[in-house]
């Protein structure tokens, strides 16, 4: 399978997303990334923009629902959201889509911190293998995975897209 | 009650992580580093409007304490609390035990609470590592302080704080003042800045307040304070702990505070930017004066705070751990 370029992809998402928040008449949103690789592509996205405003950093595993299954990850950082959240425009940015309980996590500890006024949602890519009733608004690209196959995203400079095939599955 | 063999594995998982925390004997450097940074992950939730996290919702924290504490035991509640667990407290110095109850039959009753963690102080030694041995698998046993062996969550939060307003622990010198001989404070302490790289540990007391066989946690011994706060940069000072006392050791608290009190001229000996700590609750006056209790150097309120972190990060380790050992056992089963 051909992996696209994440590169191109933030400049097509970058266009995408402008469009977007004007269609919502949203002027000022918050920018936030989520740890690790929604950070970088939430910066590359920002530079694409020209946009100075400071990123924010989720890292959603205290809000994981795997915990008991998984446990906690030995490398946690703290979570910073350098400016108030209530009744803001937040744009929520990750690299990859797969189940979508990354998303609810990260809503879950998004309202821990205020009542934003929206939330519009960028994924670089989309892996279409949803379990929950969550939809990005502006996604890079759509793939289709074997059942035994997964995407990482390698970063932050440059951005690459790796293939991984699991064996145990 | 035998206190503990020091490197006992018993406290971790069959990959090697936490699954009990009884002491830092034995813990490698980079699961004392896991257990800070995670501390200081959690430090970022206490700041935040809504102070918690679901991580341990649904669990059920006992904090059974044999010895009266109020620090501890408050810091361990809000800490299960705020990683949303169920919370019980029990002060078995006032209860069953009195009554003639054995330790064991007081366990076996908690386990018939359901409880996922227990976190225990005692006034015997071994007592935490006992219960541990003898719980039935898949309950966390968290050391809140066992008779003079060890204090591992103080030790920690002591090394949050210092790494916190210090850095480095490799650049650092350390003095530990006080009554180290009734301290388990202490042992703790030693044991986290020897692992975390610490080149000189200083340990300053009295002859009769020192333990025998301080070499084996690599410090430097000093009877003379003066002497032994010559430049550090943190002075982490100890409770007199009149209650442990037995008679003789001191002739009075005065005599103690003249002798080894940290005064404000005492502290002007350490480096300029040098930092006190204490576990509390603090004697003013017999270990530590007033105006250095409450300067801006002083660190023992931080500390409550790094306390409720250092918790939290121990509690989910721990739990987390249980969780692995269980899946490990159910996947043992299914290949048998």
């Amino acid at each position: 399978m051909s992996l696209p370029n994440p590169a191109v992809l933030i400049t097509a998402m970058a266009r995408e997303l402008q469009a977007h928040l004007h269609t919502q008449h949203i002027d000022n949103p918050r920018f936030v990334g989520i740890h690790t690789g929604g950070v970088w592509v939430a910066n590359a996205l920002l530079k694409e923009l020209d946009c100075q405003e400071p990123l924010g950093i989720l890292n959603v595993s205290f809000y994981r629902d795997d915990f008991s299954r998984s446990g906690l990850h030995p490398q946690v950082r703290p979570s910073e959201l350098p400016f108030d959240i209530e009744d803001q425009h937040l744009v929520l940015i990750d690299d990859v889509l797969m189940s979508g309980r990354t998303i609810r996590a990260a809503l879950n500890e998004l309202f821990d911190y205020g009542r934003p006024a929206s939330v519009t949602l960028v994924c670089l890519l989309d892996l279409n293998a949803r379990e929950l009733p969550i939809r990005p608004d502006i996604v890079g690209a759509t793939l289709s995975l074997e059942q035994n196959q997964r995407v990482k995203l390698t970063g932050p400079e440059p951005l690459a897209i790796q293939l991984q095939t699991l064996d145990h599955l | 009650m035998t206190p503990p063999s020091p490197k006992c594995p018993l406290q971790l998982n069959d990959q090697g992580r936490l699954r009990h925390f009884l002491s830092l004997d034995g813990l490698p450097r980079s699961m004392l580093t896991e257990i800070l940074d995670t501390a200081d992950s959690f430090l970022e939730v206490g700041a935040r409007a809504v102070k918690k996290v679901p991580l341990l919702r649904g669990m059920t924290v006992c904090n059974v304490f044999f010895e009266n504490s109020t620090r501890t035991r408050t810091t361990f509640e809000l800490a299960a609390k705020r990683l949303s667990a169920d919370v019980i407290t029990l002060n078995v110095s006032t209860s069953s035990t009195s009554k003639g109850e054995t330790l064991t039959d007081t366990l076996r009753n908690l386990e018939a609470m359901a409880a996922d963690m227990f976190v225990v102080r005692h006034a015997e030694s071994g007592a935490a590592h006992f219960i541990a041995e003898h719980v039935s698998p898949n309950v966390a046993i968290i050391n809140g302080g066992d008779g003079r062996h060890a204090h591992p969550t103080q030790g920690m939060l002591d090394m949050l704080t210092i790494r916190r307003h210090k850095g480095d622990f490799e650049q650092l010198k350390v003095a530990i003042v006080g009554d180290i001989l009734h301290s388990r404070v202490a042992r703790s302490n030693m044991i986290a800045l020897k692992t975390l790289g610490c080149p000189d540990i200083r340990v300053i007391a009295p002859k009769t307040l020192l333990p025998v066989g301080l070499e084996q946690y690599g410090v430097n011994v000093y009877t003379d304070v003066n002497e032994g706060l010559k430049g550090v940069d943190v002075i982490i000072m100890l409770r007199l702990q009149r209650e442990r006392m037995q008679g003789g050791l001191l002739p009075s608290e005065g005599e103690f505070y003249r002798l080894y009190g940290l005064s404000e001229q005492r502290l002007a000996l350490a480096h300029p930017d040098a930092i006190v700590l204490h576990p509390g609750p603090i004697n003013r006056g017999v270990e530590i004066d007033s105006t250095v209790a409450d300067c801006a150097r002083s660190m023992i309120l931080n500390q409550v705070t790094y306390g409720i972190a250092i918790r939290m990060a121990v509690l989910s380790m721990t739990m987390s751990g249980q969780n692995e050992q269980r899946q490990l056992d159910a996947e043992k089963q299914e290949s048998r």
